[in-house]
């Protein structure tokens, strides 16, 4: 038989997983089976078009070219979610809509900030950062003397230590990839190698620790391993190319690659090289876990390996049975993404994603699966393994080491606890609406 | 093993000999001395170090937490004066959950934070506003509140890092090697 001539007519076996999880290599165009497959489920779309015809913005001269753009106003639902929108004197969270964007790149407006007393508006001709302590000699720097080093370019994500805390409730908390996760995004930076102005300020080999401080209002600080100064850390001026967003630091913050967010100091004025820990508010109280028997952690520095699909996820629905490419972010605060497992049955069965590439090590890794939805219900999730071979734990494992409230969570907005990098599994229903569940 | 691997320009200067130290580096930075940070140079170490001369009472302390405090942290420090304003007494054991509010008495492992973290940050509408006498008595205050030290002890430099935090012992850190 010529199995060419079936092209575009009849569906293909070539599904890896249950519930119609498709092999990757659809994506990459191989496989005439599997370009059948994709085309004949597409019926819906395949309805009889209508005749062509000009819509009035393309019969009149445009609008004004802008010197700063903005999106088109058709996309104006694409914004982080406020917190603290009236700036009470607390602490201030806005959320990324990872389920309205696509690829890796946080835009600069939608990256996430928190700011625990709210945003500095900094004079960058005046501001300073100085490198004390345990040094041979103290220096003082300016933007201006720090945009004349030589700089290094790289993509990170940058996730609080409270990203995903909602997860912890007892019962799964109805909201979107947004609301649950939006506390991580993922830019690319350029500075200044930590270990370059460390060397010229000549650190003493004793000190073990930098005293990180910002030049907020509560002057906010964290103690930094000097080892991890010496690994990848950088003082970022530039966050995709612009300067740094005010809420993400303006004019500089100190970046730590796959650590705690909170760790990535903004508003960066001061480092003092110390012999010991600083044991700050924010290193021993607001970030650091109370574990179930009451142990608590200190110093859990490290991003774990996290995923999530963000479409389709909560707060849509699927437009009928066909076709969907499933697609979602994966990164590790411990190297470079290695595989993401995608399953549309709850985790009975799994097939291996496409990872677009290029792959950065500790950031966003875009991975998309072939999905043709029968119409039954199903449970979408993802699972991602990090070139250290570390795995996302399955939610079993990651609540019986970890724990969960002993009440169900009420708001996404509360941080009952910290470090949450187990599965987010999406439940479809049979009309295509999407509900948050945990399988 | 040497704690950190020597950077590029280090291992350079090296090569060339102590004399050519960071020679290539861009050497970019002002000198300044100690004594012209001294004014930024807050932090407070939980050994006790760089505590600032002074002292303080909780009956002292009482006074200006009326005055300073209370609004928003509340009679007493139960908190709830303003959103955000948490408690800074109390606390249930950390054995009821792994979602329990973490207090002074049932989590901080030193007594310098306390000192800290008022100094650099509060009153939220006026940081660094206080005098270090007014910071030891505050500290003093809050610990008396939470049973820590006495009605009538005293919060200094020598005093304050001696105080015994309950929750000092309970700490793991998970991944030692990063440190």
């Amino acid at each position: 038989m010529n199995k060419s001539m079936y092209r575009g007519r009849i569906p293909s076996p070539d599904l890896v997983a249950g519930n119609g999880l498709i092999n990757r290599r659809a994506l990459l165009g191989q496989g005439i089976a599997v370009a059948g497959a994709l085309a004949a489920v597409g019926s819906k779309t395949a309805a009889a078009a209508e005749p062509l015809q000009d819509e009035a913005w393309s019969k009149a001269f445009g609008a004004v070219t802008p010197a700063l753009q903005t999106p088109s106003p058709f996309e104006k639902a694409v914004t982080r979610t406020l917190s603290n929108p009236d700036g009470e004197f607390r602490t201030s969270h806005a959320r990324t809509p990872h389920q309205l964007l696509g690829g890796t790149v946080t835009p600069n407006s939608l990256h996430f900030s928190i700011n625990h007393c709210g945003i500095p508006n900094i004079d960058p001709a005046k501001h300073k950062l100085v490198i004390h302590g345990m040094v041979r000699q103290p220096l003082e720097f300016t933007l201006e003397t720090l945009s004349r080093y030589p700089l290094v370019t790289r993509m990170h994500f940058v996730e609080c230590a409270g990203n995903s805390a909602p997860m912890f409730s007892s019962e799964p908390v109805q909201a979107t990839a947004q609301q649950l996760h939006g506390l991580a995004s993922n830019a690319e930076w350029s500075g200044v190698p930590l270990s370059i102005l460390l060397d010229e300020a000549g650190i003493d080999p004793k000190a073990k620790w930098l005293i990180a401080e910002g030049a907020d209002a509560q002057q906010l600080d964290r103690s930094i391993p000097v080892k991890k100064a010496y690994d990848d850390a950088i003082i970022a001026i530039y966050q995709n190319g612009e300067r740094l967003m005010p809420g993400n630091g303006y004019p500089m913050r100190l970046l730590v690659p796959g650590y705690q967010g909170n760790m990535n100091v903004k508003f960066l004025h001061r480092l003092k090289a110390v012999d010991q820990p600083a044991m700050t508010y924010f290193e021993t109280k607001n970030y650091s876990q109370v574990l179930p028997g009451g142990k608590t952690w200190r110093f859990h520095f490290l991003m774990e390996v996290k995923s999530l699909v963000t479409f389709p996820s909560f707060g849509r629905s699927l437009d009928g049975p066909g076709y969907y490419t499933i697609s979602g972010i994966a990164w590790s605060g411990d190297g470079r993404i290695a595989k993401v497992m995608v399953s549309a049955d709850g985790g009975k069965s799994w097939g291996e994603a496409a990872l677009q590439g290029p792959v950065h090590d500790k950031a966003f890794t875009r991975f998309q699966m072939p999905w043709r939805w029968d119409g039954q219900p199903a449970i979408l999730q993802s699972r991602a393994w990090d070139e250290a071979g570390n795995v996302q734990p399955l939610r079993a494992e990651f609540v019986a080491a970890r724990g969960q409230t002993r009440k169900p969570v009420t708001t996404p907005l509360a941080f009952p606890n910290q470090h949450y990098n187990s599965l987010t599994s999406w439940g479809i229903g049979s009309k295509g609406e999407i509900s948050h569940v945990y399988a | 093993m040497s704690m950190h691997k020597p950077s590029m320009a280090l291992a350079l200067a090296l090569s060339f000999g102590a004399g050519a130290a960071l020679a290539q580096s861009p050497n970019l930075g002002k000198p300044i001395s100690e004594s012209d940070i001294k004014a930024w140079d807050i932090a407070i170490l939980p050994d006790g170090s760089n505590l600032p001369p002074g002292s303080g009472t909780p009956a002292d302390g009482a006074k200006i937490y009326a005055e300073k405090c209370v609004a928003c942290h509340a009679e007493g420090g139960k908190g709830g004066g303003a959103p955000g304003a948490g408690p800074l007494v109390g606390g249930a054991p950390l054995t009821d959950g792994i979602d329990v509010l973490k207090t002074i008495a049932n989590y901080y492992a030193y007594s310098t934070t306390v000192f800290d973290y008022i100094r650099r940050a509060m009153p939220a509408y006026a940081p660094r506003s206080l005098t270090d006498n007014e910071v030891y008595a505050l500290t003093a205050y809050i610990l008396a509140l939470n049973k820590l030290v006495g009605d009538n002890d005293v919060m200094d430099a020598k005093t304050l890092p001696q105080v015994k935090m309950p929750n000092r012992d309970n700490f793991i850190i998970p991944y030692p090697d990063r440190i």
